[in-house]
């Protein structure tokens, strides 16, 4: 029997810090990947592994489990990396990312990875096999959640859309989609210059569809631990159909000069760049690579 | 031309096959495509309300949480027609179903020819191509409505992926009642010594009444049946081949790609046999009554026997 051990939000904030260290050390050893989108979504992912999911990282195929899939799977670095912190696999494999025969391929593949719950990478397929996840739970008599993230760009795709009607013709409420509203895409459309590219969705366009779509919306802001725990509380328990969360985030977060520029969706630091990362993560050690 | 017994259109026998073993198998749970009323899911909607699923016209997502459900152990089988699931949601099954081998059976309801009036859009004729060219997915096309109760049956016995393939008209009888098909065999449906025909779906049909109507005319035509197009059989392909040293191979299809490409892959490696691919050209399709459809796309039991006689001709 797994050993139950509870965190502290403080406890989840320092995973987090941990993680986004890991995740820049493994792109960088890789020589690619991406880093944006995992550091917006990186406090969230502690909080759903170390507070929120009923998990047992010893026992990955565990039938009552809480599922998360990460429909924005190309943040995959992000859910290996709180993988390895939670016990599912050693954290020194996190170094092997991308490489040949690694278990932790470039987008998430649920026949290698322990605790992967769902293949993903092509955006919007994860949020269906989530979908299908949730409808299967019911239909099989288990009462586990299923969490799956989306990221605001993925939520371009029509499939998202195909899915959230069908959710709530269902009236899915064993599922929480929450949205890492991060306000940037890989390229997105242009403002004011060729640098300056605009949020997918502004002001409450997002929250504004989902619930159109008859989804139960709240909003967070996805890097406020507690905050965090009590929405998707919040969320677990609401009763009649399928809740999205808007967890308002800043792309990059944590690393000054990543925040909010859209280049570091997927990049690779130099030297100069990764040491100052570090710095600021409140890394002395200057990190393992 | 002979005429074979008329059976059922192979769309009926699935809707009345999937709501016996429905009863057989709670585990079974069928997703449909908005299309229930015309591939006859509707037989197991009104015998098994609570494992049927509505999905709408949404297939990339109907596929997708096809997926979702198979990690649960539920065997979902997914209707709808089948340009729909081979061509629109083609990304889902590849990345959801495909990749990770799940448990997902995918009816590809009006494939081939003759989907009645629908034109262009509907008719799927590259569609065993398409399927076979990804990875772990099996591939089946039954010739009649005693293939395809068996058929269905060793599927669901099946753990992985499989695309199946349905058509929507009255379909002639070419198997006895007590045949068994075997998932990844050929079956010889006719013993002859001039030329090697491999057909697959319900061309085998066409086939048969051409291999018989040669017959008087002294051409003996060895006709192999290949249900399962992947994976192949090959050592009876091989051994069909080099019986006779000569082959044509016959499909509702393109000659792209489909079962023709699949034997010609086969017997380039093993077993060099001057060959004939016979089936669609590279077209797209147009609505019209099925005869004439069959006639104009040259895949008709006369065609086929031109076809057939042309081969040994020019042997």
């Amino acid at each position: 029997m797994t050993q139950v051990t509870t965190y502290s939000p403080e406890d989840m904030a320092e995973f987090a810090r941990q993680a986004r260290v890991r995740i820049l050390e493994a792109v960088k050893h890789a020589g690619g990947g991406h880093v944006g989108g995992p550091y917006s979504a990186s406090d969230m992912l502690a909080a759903l592994y170390f507070g929120v999911m009923n998990v047992r990282p010893d026992e990955p195929g565990w039938p009552d489990r809480d599922r998360f899939i990460l429909s924005k799977g190309h943040s995959s670095i992000a859910l290996y990396t709180m993988l390895a912190l939670r016990g599912y696999f050693p954290v020194e494999e996190l170094l092997t990312f991308d490489s040949i025969d690694s278990r932790l391929q470039g987008h998430p593949d649920m026949t290698v990875t322990p605790g992967v719950d769902m293949s993903s990478g092509s955006l919007g397929l994860g949020f269906a096999g989530a979908l299908g996840i949730a409808l299967g739970a019911r239909a099989d008599g288990r009462d586990f959640t299923t969490y799956v993230m989306l990221g605001d760009g993925e939520c371009n795709e029509g499939v998202v859309w195909e899915g959230a009607h069908v959710a709530a013709r269902y009236g899915l409420d064993n599922i929480v989609a929450i949205v890492d509203h991060n306000k940037l895409q890989q390229f997105g459309w242009t403002g004011e210059s060729l640098d300056d590219r605009i949020t997918p969705y502004t002001g409450t366009q997002l929250a504004d569809r989902w619930q159109a779509f008859g989804w139960k919306v709240m909003e967070m802001d996805g890097h406020d631990i507690p905050q965090i725990l009590a929405t998707l509380e919040a969320a677990k328990a609401f009763e009649g159909g399928p809740v999205a969360v808007i967890a308002h985030t800043v792309k990059g977060k944590g690393v000054s000069y990543m925040e909010g520029d859209y280049t570091w969706h997927s990049k690779v630091p130099n030297d100069d760049e990764f040491a100052l990362a570090m710095e600021e993560l409140g890394e002395t050690e200057g990190g393992a690579v | 031309m002979t005429t074979l017994a008329q059976g059922k259109a192979l769309r009926l026998v699935f809707g009345e096959t999937i709501t016996e073993l429905g009863a057989e198998n709670d585990r079974i749970v069928v997703l449909d495509g908005d299309t229930g009323s015309s591939t006859y899911t509707s037989l197991f909607e009104a015998a098994h309300p609570e494992r049927f699923y509505q999905m709408g016209i949404t297939e990339m997502n109907m596929l997708g949480m096809a997926a979702g459900m198979a990690t649960l152990g539920l065997i979902p089988i997914v209707s709808t027609f089948s340009c729909f699931i081979v061509s629109r949601a083609h990304d889902s099954i590849r990345v959801l179903i495909a990749q990770p081998k799940a448990n997902v059976k995918l009816m590809g309801g009006y494939a081939g020819l003759l989907a009645g009036m629908t034109g262009k859009t509907h008719l799927m004729f590259d569609d065993i191509s398409i399927m076979r060219a990804m990875a772990n997915m099996t591939v089946v096309a039954p010739v009649d409505e005693v293939e395809t109760r068996s058929a269905l049956r060793a599927i669901i016995e099946y753990d992985g992926p499989v695309y199946f393939r349905l058509n929507r008209p009255n379909t002639p009888i070419v198997f006895a009642d007590d045949y068994e098909f075997v998932l990844g065999k050929a079956v010889t449906v006719r013993e002859g010594t001039d030329v090697t025909v491999f057909s697959t779906g319900t061309q085998t049909a066409r086939a048969l009444e051409a291999a018989e109507a040669l017959a008087t005319e002294g051409i003996d035509v060895h006709l192999v049946h290949v249900p399962t197009v992947k994976p192949l059989d090959v050592d009876a392909v091989v051994a069909a081949a080099e019986k006779t040293g000569l082959v044509l191979t016959s499909e509702e299809h393109t000659v792209i790609g489909g079962l023709g490409g699949a034997i010609a892959e086969t017997l380039a490696v093993n077993a060099p046999t001057p060959m004939i691919i016979h089936g669609i050209q590279d077209v797209f399709g147009e609505s019209g009554p099925d005869g004439p459809l069959l006639e104009k796309y040259g895949i008709s039991a006369e065609k086929t026997a031109d076809a057939i006689r042309g081969a040994v001709a020019n042997r």
